[in-house]
């Protein structure tokens, strides 16, 4: 007799660890014991508190989602090949989630009495799982972020990581040690002296136990032993050593296998050789080195632009550090833009050091674009102006002139540490976007009385600026100017409006993905065009019709939105959060892709990256009806 | 010319036991057994079976160990199908006799419910094989995917001529196309259809179920 449906899924499981690691007879044998299970949508596979099963499961098709106690929060995802119920079965607990299938999903499930055997046969086996309890995510092997996988960002961190080379682990060399004799109350006064958190006992030279803080506390203060009792009666024994020669991620792995504050590194790593430092949590969070008051301090040091050109690559790594611990994006795009304005600012000033004589007036260097709007992260191309006070008609041209070659120096700067020159030549060293504050009024004034499209499309660069350098009043004065203007001639709102619409659907019927059609990027998904554009242009309208300036940033005025109205607060609060997740979203895919991050592979998405993307969709609907009826743009198209 | 009651083989007087009990009132608690054969045509008279694929399915779950497929012996062959369902005369697979094959489809069986695309077809091939064994018909209740998945469908969107293949069944729920043509295969296609049809048919019971087969007009698009 053939049995097809145990070879399917022997083939199937075959792809996924820790089934990747049986022998094909292991699995073949396994999957004929495997049940198939099929489960509508939202259907429970089991509850919180519910006795553990005699089966685990793995998705085969579909996707389930565990929610925590209360069913509020949705803890992860599991879609297609990724294990779950299957740590209760171990530990011989009740479940501690709640599995619901989050669309029509088949199951696999696995009877644990058939697989247990593997485990102890196994050691690949056995070790996948340890480590995929140890590190709380169903894939240690998985390398895309998911769950809490800290140990990744480690190891994002360790290799190749010059922040890291600038900042070595700076594990305490010297040694602080006592005897096994020594009196506990001295023990705890040198450790207060000393400032540490953990005393090395050494016998002979060779570490043979470790006093920490904790067991000061556990021991001592409980009064379980008396204060005059010698490092012995409490001392943790024998030490657990390494070899002084630990990546971070090692290190991390031991501490978390062991449950220890401290590693002892040792000569040769065994507790035979003498200790040559300790290692503690702490110095870990040190040495990984996401603190960017070093790199902006480094930054303001700085005495020529190559210095910088390292210093950004620093600030890469940091961001993806952030991305990879889930760090807030509001936190991380706020940090980062700090550091961007700080070599944006060390540019220009560098820039002036370099000019023969002072600026004759006063002037401002705006960033546009997504720069203006601190929403960039990654490197894009440089989107600048230079605004200089308004002189004597005579002297127009000869300060144009200072200003322009001031420009140029600038954009040469910026473009040697890593920003690409813009192709449409939006930047200050053209002498069409280097201009007076009566010239810059001007020309937006023309854009919003006669808005045609490429005025639209001006405005909606230019009107985001920011200032990243100089004269703070008068950007100011330019900002008042617009709005005013947009005040008495509201119809280019609307026109505004009509530009932020034109931006394709990112999604058609069945809410499937539309891909480029043609082109370099045929079959890509356009993330910036068809998603991120539409809520930046939909902000920036709003922003104005509502007549705030001083805001450029697409979720804070989004926040100011819901602020400011009300009864749309849930929409704007929504548009907010679609924006950051949009923009992470880029953020990620250009730092996994080396690219700009704007064109997406679909095929290269998980299931959950998937849906999060089409959760933005609908809110990108929403704002965009919103202003088609707001601003009336049927009277302008 | 089925032989008296009392000259049936053994395995037949226990499948036939298996009916003294009742069928289950809920669905969750009812035996499904899910079936396709491969033939040499579509002939009930002429044709034979070349393998017959079952699996047994019970509260949405289907158990990898209750799931087989026989190749069967047979003298008839029609080269005309082999490029549908890619069993050769001489092919290479070991195959029994039609007699042991009948014999281990009824010990699935027992009284579960028939699960079948188009099932008026393969238990038309199964009785065929029977009586030619001197054995009585199946007596097993037996539900159609082709006339539910009719019924599930809202009135507007009912075929009014043709009939529903599995493949189109196959498109209609995302169900991937592998191994389809093999026994095994459509019956695990046609049971994944079946679960999805049951959903949005959502039968109160297995009686209730059981009736919606009835659908006789639909016989005349086959």
């Amino acid at each position: 007799m053939k049995n097809t449906i145990s070879e399917r899924i022997a083939d199937f499981l075959k792809g996924f660890p820790p089934f990747s690691n049986l022998l094909k007879a292991q699995l073949g044998a396994l999957s004929e014991e495997v049940s198939i299970i099929y489960k509508e949508k939202n259907s429970f596979v089991f509850t919180v508190e519910e006795s553990a099963h005699n089966q685990f499961y793995v998705v085969h098709k579909g996707a389930v989602a565990l929610w925590d106690k209360e069913e509020k929060t949705v803890l992860d995802i599991c879609d297609e090949g990724d294990i779950f119920g299957l740590r209760p079965l171990m530990a011989n607990e009740n479940y501690r989630l709640t599995a619901k299938s989050e669309e029509e999903t088949i199951l696999y499930a696995i009877p644990i009495d058939k697989f247990r055997p593997y485990i102890k046969e196994n050691r690949r086996v056995a070790d996948f799982l340890v480590e995929s309890f140890a590190s709380n995510t169903r894939n240690p092997y998985d390398k895309t972020n998911r769950g809490q996988l800290l140990g990744d960002s480690f190891q994002v961190n360790t290799q190749n990581s010059p922040l890291l080379d600038l900042q070595p682990v700076d594990f305490s060399k010297h040694i602080v040690a006592a005897s096994e004799q020594t009196a506990i109350k001295s023990i705890a006064e040198k450790m207060t002296a000393k400032g540490i958190g953990a005393m090395l006992i050494e016998k002979d030279g060779l570490p043979i136990g470790i006093i920490t803080d904790k067991d000061l506390r556990n021991k001592i203060a409980t009064g379980d032993y008396p204060i005059t009792a010698k490092a012995k009666s409490i001392m943790s024994s024998p030490v657990i050593t390494y070899p002084a020669k630990l990546t971070i991620t090692q290190a991390q792995m031991a501490m978390m296998k062991s449950n220890i504050s401290h590693l002892v590194l040792t000569e040769d790593g065994t507790v035979n050789t003498k200790a040559v430092g300790i290692l503690s949590k702490h110095d870990i969070m040190l040495s990984l080195g996401d603190n960017p008051a070093v790199l902006v301090k480094a930054i303001k040091r700085v005495n020529t632009v190559e210095e910088i050109k390292p210093l950004r690559k620093s600030v890469m790594n940091l961001l993806r550090g952030y991305l990879d611990q889930n760090i807030p994006l509001t936190l991380t795009s706020k940090i980062i833009s700090e550091l961007n304005d700080a070599c944006i600012k060390k540019v220009v000033e560098l820039s002036l050091e370099k000019m023969d004589s002072e600026p004759p007036v006063k002037f401002a260097w705006l960033a546009m674009g997504s720069q203006g709007r601190s929403e960039q992260l990654l490197h894009t191309d440089q989107d600048n102006a230079l605004l200089f006070e308004d002189v004597p008609q005579s002297k127009f041209d000869k300060t144009r002139d200072y200003f322009l070659e001031l420009a140029r120096i600038i954009t040469a700067g910026l473009n040697h540490i890593g920003y690409e020159y813009c192709p449409a030549d939006m930047m200050g060293s053209n002498p069409k976007w280097c201009n007076s504050l009566f010239g810059f009024k001007k020309m937006t004034s023309k854009w919003i009385v006669n808005p045609g499209p490429d005025e639209v499309l001006l405005s909606s660069i230019f009107f985001d600026y920011n200032r990243a350098y100089g004269d703070k009043e008068l950007v100011s004065k330019l900002s008042y100017h617009i709005f005013n203007t947009v005040k008495e001639y509201p119809i280019f709102l609307s026109h505004l409006a009509a530009g932020a619409l034109m931006n394709p659907s990112p999604s058609g019927f069945f809410r499937e993905f539309l891909v480029e059609q043609d082109g370099v990027h045929k079959d890509f998904f356009d993330l910036k065009k068809r998603a991120l554009m539409p809520m930046v242009d939909a902000a920036r309208v709003l922003m104005l019709s509502h007549n705030v300036p001083d805001i450029s940033n697409t979720w804070e005025r989004y926040e100011k939105m819901a602020e400011l109205e009300p009864s749309n607060k849930e929409l704007f609060l929504a548009c907010s959060y679609a924006t950051k997740a949009l923009l992470r979203f880029r953020t990620k895919q250009g730092l996994l892709h080396n690219d700009s991050g704007r064109y997406i592979n679909l095929e290269q998405l998980n299931k959950e990256e998937k849906m999060k993307l089409k959760r933005t969709f609908k809110t990108i609907k929403q704002i965009q009806e919103v202003l088609n009826v707001r601003f009336m743009v049927s009277r302008v198209r | 010319m089925a032989s008296k009651k009392e000259d049936l083989p053994e395995f037949w007087k226990e499948y036939e036991a298996s009916f003294l009990e009742a069928l289950p009132e809920k669905i969750t608690d009812a035996v499904f057994v899910v079936l396709d054969t491969e033939t040499t045509g579509f002939s009930l008279k002429k044709d034979r079976m070349l393998s017959i694929g079952a699996l047994r399915l019970q509260d949405s779950t289907i158990k990898a160990k209750d799931a087989f497929e026989v190749f069967l012996n047979q003298t008839t062959f029609d080269a005309k199908t082999v490029e549908i369902h890619g069993i050769l005369k001489r092919g290479k697979t070991k195959r029994i006799e039609e007699l042991e094959g009948l014999k281990i489809v009824l010990k699935l069986l027992g009284n579960a419910i028939i699960v079948a695309h188009h099932a008026g077809f393969d238990v038309g091939m199964l009785n065929a094989a029977l009586i030619r064994h001197g054995l009585p018909k199946l007596k097993n209740k037996t539900l159609d995917t082709a006339i539910l998945y009719h019924k599930s469908l809202p009135k507007a969107k009912r075929k009014t001529e043709g009939h529903y293949s599995l493949d189109d069944l196959c498109e209609e729920f995302n169900i991937p196309k592998t191994d389809r043509h093999t026994a095994l295969g459509d019956a695990y296609i046609t049971a994944i259809a079946f679960l999805q049809i049951l959903e949005n048919l959502k039968p109160i019971s297995l009686k209730q179920l059981l009736k919606k087969d009835r659908f006789w007009e639909f016989w005349k698009f086959i």
